[in-house]
């Protein structure tokens, strides 16, 4: 029997429930897989939980992730959880457009309502659905910001590539965004490499919103920054996540941050989700042993 | 097929090139690979194109890439006038000038208007140039997005997909840290409404004649192996914001102390009472526009800064 990489990852992961999405997801992704090394099918054999390691013993291949598929609606958050090396990142990654997906089906569709097949734009689309349509917050605030270049220009940055050319509009609208995020407007015109950690944060998020994008990927926002900082950045993104009609997916191994920012919970081990729910009832009562295992770890 | 490949093959250098025997400083096979690469440059305005720059008897960095243009384009029943900086007598003018007589057997000329191909270091002469001539400018940093990105695979993206983002960024970081874009020379140009170009160092002033010139302009990097074009006609667009205008430089107030001219590209020279006394940067339009002085005299050298 041979099958194609898509059909392969369709088995794996839930047959696709409809030829027509649902045109109220934001993001609708079925049988998303990256493997790097071979792609062939005969990596995927042997990995996977059931097995407890993402590397493929036939070709050494790692399989990163397989058969993942997430849905999330206009306004609502989804949470990615798992340990690290369970490839909630790259899941992320490639919905990002960061890194090309092996195998899957990715159907984005805008405040508008165009909907658009990511896995099929080429790179230089990809880079153009990321100025208005998708933004990122990275863990590490030195990927989404230029660090020699001061708060106001690091929003602008999305701005101009929007096709802003309005000094005056530009500097207003960095001003509301960051104002919005609680950066004090006086250090608008600093650095952001002579920021605080949560400082960047709050930047990068400002940036993340310049465009009003319909999808938010947040990927371990918090994680690095103390814990009293967290609670702020933790506290902004929860009102901000409210305010707007933003889907929002959060990757995260740590159960308080899904917990506050998300309604609907996927759990990743080893490359495959292992359980979904909604979050306050996979963290009352979680059915996998790995969901129980981390929960029970997060309660301590 | 067989006797056409025969053909092609059998035909010798000489038959493709012309005679290569009189050994120049720059060879017929050499100065046709430069055309080529012009040829490109125009179909594409503001593309850089690499091209294979020579050895040059001048060091790489000294205008060896307008030379290499200039020595490609010229031919004997031309007319070369060589600037640096609007002066026709500077030494490295003077030296290129002599270099390219030499050997391309051309002739000389000052007067822009009777020049055929000007080669220029960080100048565009006063005079408006015609069509049928050339414009060559040296260019030391062809790559406007050197200062933005330092990848060479970003840059190329960038100019791939038009995504000048960053240097816009740099524009609102400019006014932000200074109040007005303080870029003045080499201020980066939207050309075509494609590529963004880095116009060699040119003062702001000489910018607006790029737009739409009658002239052909030719920027050639010999260092860097890169030459791009602005063909005749072409639209060329300082990159501004739409609320914060293009600006050229002007001293209110100022005039040359020859030609009395307060409308062109001046040069402040400071003098030993604290005053500044300023003249035009093009020496050879300055001379011709004097009030009381017999235009045919020779004034080359005669304003010296």
């Amino acid at each position: 029997m041979s099958l194609t990489l898509h059909e392969r990852a369709q088995y794996a992961g839930a047959p696709l429930a409809s030829p027509a999405p649902a045109p109220a997801w934001t993001l609708s992704v079925r049988g998303l897989g990256k493997i790097y090394g071979d792609t062939s099918e005969e990596s995927i054999a042997g990995t996977g939980p059931e097995f407890g390691t993402a590397v493929s013993p036939n070709t050494g291949a790692i399989v990163a992730a397989w058969g993942v598929d997430l849905d999330v609606a206009p306004g609502e958050a989804l949470g990615v959880i798992g340990e690290s090396g369970s490839g909630k990142s790259t899941v992320l990654r490639c919905i990002a457009g960061d890194e090309p997906a092996t195998a899957g089906e990715m159907l984005f569709t805008d405040h508008g309502g165009s909907t658009e097949r990511l896995d099929q734009l080429s790179p230089t689309e990809r880079r153009r659905m990321r100025i208005s349509d998708i933004s990122v917050v990275y863990q590490d605030p030195a990927l989404g910001l230029t660090m020699d270049v001061s708060a106001g220009g690091n929003v602008a940055d999305p701005l101009t590539a929007a096709g802003w050319r309005n000094f005056g509009r530009i500097r207003s609208r960095a001003t509301e965004l960051l104002q919005r995020t609680e950066v004090p407007i006086a250090r608008m015109d600093h650095p952001v490499k002579a920021f605080s950690g949560g400082m960047k944060q709050r930047v990068q998020i400002a940036k993340s919103l310049a465009n009003d994008p319909s999808l938010l990927l947040l990927d371990e926002p918090t994680t690095g920054l103390d814990a009293s900082v967290a609670a702020g950045v933790l506290d902004l993104m929860r009102g901000l996540l409210e305010e707007t009609n933003v889907a929002a997916i959060v990757v995260s191994h740590d159960f308080s941050v899904i917990e506050m920012l998300t309604t609907r919970v996927i759990v990743m081990q080893h490359g495959r989700v292992v359980e979904a729910g909604l979050t306050d009832q996979l963290l009352e009562d979680p059915q996998h042993p790995y969901s129980q295992q981390l929960v029970a770890a997060a309660r301590g | 097929m067989t006797t056409l490949s025969a053909e092609l093959t059998e035909r010798s250098v000489e038959q493709l090139a012309g005679d290569a025997a009189p050994r120049d400083i720059f060879d017929e096979l050499s100065k046709r690979a430069v055309r080529r690469a012009l040829l490109t440059a125009i179909a594409v305005p503001g593309y850089q194109v690499p091209f294979s720059s020579r050895e040059m008897p001048v060091a790489r960095g000294w205008g060896s890439g307008g030379l290499q243009a200039t020595l490609a384009l010229i031919g004997a029943d031309d007319n070369v006038k060589v600037i640096d900086q609007g002066e026709d007598a500077g030494v490295n003018a003077t030296n290129l000038r002599r270099l390219i007589v030499g050997n391309a057997g051309c002739g000389e000329e000052t007067e822009t208007g009777l020049a055929d191909v000007i080669q220029s270091r960080h100048r565009i002469p006063e005079e408006p140039l015609k069509d049928g001539q050339t414009l060559v400018l040296q260019v030391p940093v062809p790559e406007p997005l050197r200062g933005v990105v330092g990848s060479m695979d970003e840059q190329r993206r960038m100019h791939a997909e038009g995504d000048y983002a960053k240097m816009w960024v740099r524009l609102y970081e400019d006014i932000v840290r200074n109040g007005v874009v303080s870029h003045s020379a080499d201020y980066p140009c939207l050309v075509n409404g494609r590529y963004v170009i880095a116009p060699s160092p040119i003062p702001r002033f000489d910018v607006p004649k790029l737009n739409d010139s009658e002239a052909l302009v030719v920027l050639s990097a010999g260092r860097e192996k890169r030459i791009y074009a602005i063909p005749p006609h072409t639209r060329v667009e300082p990159l501004t914001f739409e609320d914060v205008p293009f600006t050229v430089e002007h001293t209110e107030g100022a005039a040359c102390v020859f030609c009395g001219s307060d409308d062109t590209y001046l040069i402040g020279v400071p003098e030993e009472d604290g005053t500044t006394r300023w003249v035009c940067s093009d020496t050879d339009w300055c001379s011709r526009h004097r009030p009381d002085d017999d235009t045919e005299t020779e004034t080359e050298g005669e304003v010296s800064r």
